[in-house]
Parts: C-alpha cells; sequence; structure tokens
C-alpha cells in the first residue's frame, strides 16, 4: 500500500512528550478509505493522544504524515474542516437542547441551511420529540448519538471516536455500531478506540498500542495468526488455586481467568504442554486445546510490552 | 452498617467524635487542592501586599497640586505673583496660561484642569485704586473633594502668601476679593459626581466578569475540545464571545443612567448619542479585557481572583473615589492605564458639563487603544491545540 487517494490516514514517525513523559513513541499507521479502524489499548496507552495528533489539536514532537491527503502539521485547518472529532468526554454544550447544539455545530462548519441539517440530523438519529431537550439531560446513550450526530452533520470524510462507547448500555453500543457500519458503507473512514473486544471485532482493521508504542495491527486474524499464541480452556474447581500454581512456569505467558474458565496461555507451545503436563489428569478439571481470542492476545501482548517499556 | 461503608479489611471504623473527623477530613482535602494552585496561592499573598502598597501611597484625600489653568487678560507684576503665591500653596500647579475665554472654558469642560484662575483686565490698577477688584477661581466642582479643599484655604492662604508681594504695606485686609465659583455643581451634590461614576464602575464589574469566565468555563466543562477541532479561529471566538455582552452592558448603561436623571436628578447637558457611543467603547473595551484575563487563567477561581486585581485599581486609581489629580505621579500614570478613568472623564463631561468629542478626544483614543491592546494579547494567547 501506498500514498494515493486509497489512504485516509498515513503517518509516519509520531513521537509525543507531556513534561518530559513520552505518551506516543515512533508511531506509524495507515487506515484505508471507507474502512473502520479500531484503536485498541490500555488506558494511558496513547490513544487519544494519537487520535488528537491526528486532528491537528495537538503538536507532535517528531514524526509526519497526512490525514484526507492533507499535512497534518500545516493543514490542520483543512483537516477540521474534513474529520468529525467525537471526543471521549461529552463535549456538547449541556446547557443547549438537541437542535441547538446541532444547529451550532452547522453555523460553525457554515452549511447553507443549518436549520434544515439540524432537523435532518434529529429525524436521522431518531431524536425526533427531544429536539428541544437539554442536552445534558439526556441519558447517556442518547448523548453519544447526538455527539456522533454532531460530528456526521457536517459530511466529513474521516471520523476520529475516542471510546464513544465508554459507559453506554449493551442496546445502545450495538446500535451505534450499527450506525457506524451504515456511515463506513457510504464511503466515510473511521477510526475508533475502544475497550470493547466485541467491538474489536467489528473493525475492519486494528492496531493495538500500549505504553506509546504500537504493538500490532491488521485484521482480528492476522493479529490471533501474529500473536502465535496457543491457548487452553480448563473449567473445573478450585481456578483461582490453579492460576496461582500456574504462574510464572516457563513456557506460561498469560493465566487469566474468564468467568468461569480459566485461559492458559504460551507462544512456545512445547513448552507450554510440559508446563501443563501435571495438571492435565488433575481430577475436576477440563482442558480444551483452542486458539486464542483476541483479547488473550491483548492481555498477553500488554503483560510483555510492560516488561519492555516500563 | 450498610455494605459500603464497611471498612477495609484489617481496618477499625471509629464511632465518636464522626462531626470532627469528617470536617478534618474534608478541610485536608481542600489544603491539598489549595497548595495544587499554585496561581490561586500566590494570590492569596500578593493581592493583599500588592494592593495595600499600591494604595496606601496612591491615595490621598487632600490633593496638591492640582492642574490649574490661568486666564491672563492683563500681563502685570500683581498678576504675576499672585499666580506665584497660588502656586506656593501647593495646592495648584498651572498648566496652562490661555488669553481666550473659549480656550479657558475648553480645559475645563475636558478635565485638564480642575481649577482656572481668571485674572481680569485693569485688575493692578483696580488693586492700586483700592476698589477690590474680584479675582475669579471657577473649581471643576464634579469631583467635590478635590474642590473644596483647595476653595476652603484659598482666601487665607493667598493673603498671608501675598503679603511680601504686594509693596502697599501691611494691608488690613486683602486688596481685592476672591471669588470662587464651583462650575457644574454649584451645590455640591456628590450625587452628581458619584452617579456618572457608578455607570463606569458598575459597567467595570460586570463586563469583566462576563467575559472573564467565558473561555476557561469551556475549558473546564470540556467544550473547548470539541470547538477546537471545528474549523473556527481565535478571533471569531472573540467576537462571538463580545458581542452579545456589548448589548447587554448597553442596557445596563442605559438602567443606570436612567435611574441617575429620574431619582437623582443629575442632568445630561451633553449629547446623549455620543454618550452612548463611548460607553459602547468603554464597554467594549472592559469585555476585551476581561476575555483577555479568560485566556490566560487557568479555572474559574483564578479568572475571579484576576478579576478583583483588575477591579479594585480601577476604583481606587481612576478617580471614582479619590481625587485622580490628588495622587503622585507613577499612579497617575497606573490610573492612565485604566479604561474607567478615561470613561469617568468622559462620562461626568458629557452629563455634567456638556463636552463634546473635540473635548473628549484624548481619553476616547485611549479606550480605542486599551481595547486594541487587550484584543491583541487575548488572540496571540488563545491558544489553538491542547498542547
Amino acid at each position: 500500500m501506498n500514498g494515493g487517494n486509497g489512504i485516509a490516514i498515513d503517518v509516519k514517525g509520531l513521537t509525543k512528550s507531556f513534561g518530559g513523559r513520552e505518551v506516543v513513541h515512533d508511531l506509524s499507521m495507515q487506515v484505508k478509505r471507507g474502512s473502520i479502524y479500531g484503536f485498541l489499548g490500555p488506558n494511558g496507552s496513547g490513544k487519544t493522544t494519537t487520535i488528537r495528533i491526528l486532528c491537528g489539536l495537538l503538536t507532535p514532537d517528531s514524526g509526519e504524515g497526512t490525514c484526507l491527503g492533507y499535512d497534518i502539521r500545516r493543514d490542520a485547518e483543512k483537516i477540521k474542516r474534513q474529520v468529525g472529532y467525537m471526543t471521549q468526554r461529552f463535549s456538547l454544550y449541556q446547557d443547549l437542547s438537541v437542535r441547538e447544539n446541532l444547529e451550532f455545530v452547522a453555523r460553525l462548519y457554515g452549511l447553507a441551511d443549518a436549520r434544515g441539517a439540524a432537523r435532518d440530523m434529529i429525524k436521522r438519529l431518531g431524536l425526533s420529540g427531544r429536539e428541544e431537550q437539554l442536552a445534558g439531560e439526556l441519558s447517556g446513550g442518547w448523548k453519544q448519538r447526538l455527539a456522533l450526530g454532531a460530528c456526521t452533520l457536517p459530511n466529513p470524510q474521516l471520523l476520529l471516536l475516542d471510546e464513544p462507547t465508554a459507559g453506554v448500555d449493551p442496546k445502545a453500543r450495538r446500535d451505534f455500531w450499527n450506525e457506524i457500519h451504515a456511515l463506513a458503507a457510504e464511503g466515510l473512514t473511521v477510526l475508533v478506540s475502544t475497550h470493547y473486544m466485541d467491538e474489536a471485532e467489528r473493525c475492519h482493521e486494528i492496531a493495538y498500542i500500549a505504553y506509546g508504542h504500537l504493538l500490532t495491527h491488521g485484521t482480528v486474524e492476522e493479529v490471533i495468526a501474529k500473536s502465535a499464541l496457543t491457548t487452553y480452556t480448563v473449567t473445573g474447581e478450585d481456578l483461582n488455586g490453579l492460576a496461582a500454581e500456574l504462574t510464572g512456569k516457563a513456557g506460561i505467558d498469560m493465566v487469566a481467568p474468564f468467568g468461569t474458565s480459566l485461559h492458559v496461555s504460551g507462544r512456545d507451545v512445547a513448552a507450554l504442554e510440559a508446563s501443563v503436563a501435571p495438571w492435565r489428569e488433575r481430577d475436576g478439571l477440563h482442558w480444551h486445546k483452542s486458539s486464542p481470542s483476541l483479547e488473550d492476545v491483548f492481555i498477553e501482548l500488554m503483560g510483555r510490552s510492560k516488561d519492555n517499556f516500563q | 452498617m450498610s455494605a459500603v461503608d464497611r471498612p477495609a479489611p484489617g481496618h477499625e471504623t471509629r464511632e465518636r467524635f464522626g462531626f470532627l473527623r469528617r470536617s478534618y477530613a474534608m478541610l485536608i482535602k481542600e489544603f491539598i487542592q489549595l497548595r495544587r494552585d499554585r496561581v490561586s496561592f500566590a494570590m492569596i499573598v500578593m493581592l493583599p501586599v500588592m494592593q495595600l502598597m499600591l494604595f496606601g501611597y496612591a491615595i490621598n484625600t487632600t490633593p496638591r497640586h492640582l492642574p490649574s489653568a490661568v486666564l491672563l487678560q492683563e500681563d502685570s507684576d500683581l498678576a504675576r505673583s499672585i499666580l506665584k503665591a497660588l502656586e506656593n500653596t501647593a495646592y495648584f500647579r498651572f498648566l496652562y496660561e490661555v488669553h481666550d475665554v473659549d480656550d479657558f472654558d475648553n480645559l475645563l469642560k475636558s478635565g485638564k484642569v480642575l481649577f482656572g484662575v481668571e485674572i481680569p483686565r485693569g485688575f493692578e490698577r483696580a488693586v492700586r485704586r483700592g476698589d477690590r477688584p474680584a479675582l475669579l477661581v471657577a473649581a471643576d466642582a464634579t469631583d467635590p473633594v478635590a474642590a473644596s479643599s483647595a476653595i476652603g484655604s484659598l482666601g487665607m492662604i493667598v493673603q498671608t502668601a501675598l503679603k511680601h508681594d504686594l509693596y502697599i504695606g501691611d494691608p488690613p485686609e486683602m486688596p481685592f476679593e476672591i471669588r470662587a465659583h464651583a462650575r457644574y455643581n454649584p451645590a455640591a451634590a456628590s450625587s452628581l459626581n458619584i452617579v456618572p461614576g457608578l455607570v463606569g464602575t458598575i459597567l467595570t464589574m460586570t463586563m469583566l466578569i462576563f467575559t472573564a469566565l467565558s473561555v476557561t468555563r469551556e475549558v473546564e466543562r470540556g467544550t473547548m475540545e470539541s470547538l477546537l477541532s471545528m474549523p473556527i479561529k481565535p478571533v471569531e471566538v472573540m467576537f462571538g464571545k463580545i458581542v452579545p455582552y456589548v448589548l447587554v452592558g448597553f442596557v445596563q448603561a442605559f438602567l443606570i443612567i436612567g435611574i441617575g436623571v429620574g431619582l437623582f436628578g443629575v442632568p445630561v447637558l451633553g449629547n446623549l448619542f455620543l454618550l452612548a457611543l463611548l460607553s459602547t467603547l468603554f464597554i467594549t473595551t472592559n469585555l476585551s479585557i476581561g476575555y483577555t484575563i479568560s485566556t490566560v487563567v487557568q479555572n474559574q477561581l483564578q479568572a475571579m481572583q484576576m478579576s478583583m486585581m483588575f477591579f479594585l485599581p480601577s476604583i481606587l486609581l481612576s478617580g471614582f473615589m479619590f481625587p485622580f489629580a490628588g495622587m503622585p505621579t507613577w499612579a497617575q500614570y497606573l490610573g492612565e492605564c485604566l479604561p474607567l478613568t478615561h470613561y469617568l472623564r468622559i462620562v461626568r463631561a458629557i452629563m455634567l458639563k456638556g463636552a463634546t468629542m473635540q473635548n473628549l478626544h484624548f481619553d476616547a483614543l485611549a479606550l480605542a487603544i486599551l481595547m486594541a491592546l487587550a484584543m491583541t494579547i487575548a488572540v496571540t494567547r488563545f491558544r489553538r491545540t491542547l498542547d
């Protein structure tokens, strides 16, 4: 893949420090136009900072690149016209009504018919009947829908969504993702950061970032394959005790409880097999070899990067 | 005990002195937060110390060296020695010597001088003849405090000072009469001075607060982040935030002047349109300064403190509370940097003296310069990124 019209975001070597602490380190990424790109990583890993650099809210210390073909350093103003940015914290005016907020955004972007655009968006969001309600009085799910509506109102080419579904109920999350897929189908590029694995699996491509380093990227299948992880799923009694016993054994890179089961993973299959062998025959435990879930991959990556970068 | 108050394992809770314990917890938290806010912490010390030093030295309720003008209609030795004597009293400082009545009136009207001494034609001859002619002293009584002490001591001081200069010997009484004329406010009604002054003071306070909080509020509520990600320029943000309050300020000014005229009988001798125009300029200047404050501070508490830092000198050094002419020179220079100083001259001059733009162009220009300066700082200070 190189340059051209097919790429919405193309950045290389982005680095950003705050008060001597490097938050983003030598980050490079490419996002194809019309795709949904998932941005994953633990809290404080540099996701928000990267997104802010992409939309011109922060200037990188070093690194370069383009966003929608515009230079991220020189053309921040042009990028702002084409990008919809949904902040992590609700950032519409709480003391303005739904309609007033949307009209404000429409006017700011210079839409010819601000009232009409706001009216259409209210209809599209299913907020009819609530247009005069103050934004601050909406429930979490509605606020998030409204925020998305405000971002998409000026017809951007790229959406940057920073943990848009944090603290939103499952039904609202599902509706939200349906909306995002509908937007992508219309040709919009979407970069979305999230903590939810089910959401990661709905992305065309994902990237995992921890401690400012982009650790892996690709489709979900590629990321899992690249991890070269083998996972055993264990069910049975006293899994807490088992977890304590297995942790730190040679070949066992990760032990993680998942509800009523325990996931035991390692990159070196032979060493893993050897280490778990003594427990394979224990009464009341059922061992089942499986391919790792995305969550296994990420937890293992996170554990590994912690050793490397901290 | 509900599940929520259950103590961490291994820690007992104590039931006694619950009130004190919880208050103490709150108190510790407040102290920590106060210490973290460096700017507020500095202001706690700076505000009283600076203000005290400033005002302690600057304010003088019995002003001396008041700017004065003389209308000289004859150039005689006697006239010269009277002027010298007046200047020796330390109450008057003659800045202008004019020979034309219109020039003389203009100086008083524009507020450039507070006193005018008129020595009429044929004055010396009349004194020698023993006619006891009148020496006219016109005082700008729009500020009764500044004028009264000088007028009060005029007669005696001049007599003492003239004793040796007059070669008539030791006269049993003054060889001429001093006729003091309190212009613009003959009854020395303080409301005539206070009401126009209040227009300026109230506007300063309200306008400053309106805009001082505007940017910090956006930052604190989190709306700034999305605002910055949208295609709007700092100048556009500024104008959008200032213009609505110009209207608010205008209504306020109208209200105060209306009450002043209706209830306190303060006249509006000058042109109402000019008053409205220059008031709008003053309102906009204050809004710009408030907006500048809001681009400099980090939170709303700091914005309030900074506004106070600006507001107190505005009251004390502008000539609203204490006579401007009575302050030491450095304090007067400081006062010239405050919009209220210029507006007080404007509003008093238009309402009480019927002044025109011709008398007021210096103060109007000063306001415009202060406004442009504040706006420039605000636009350059406004951060377009979150860096």
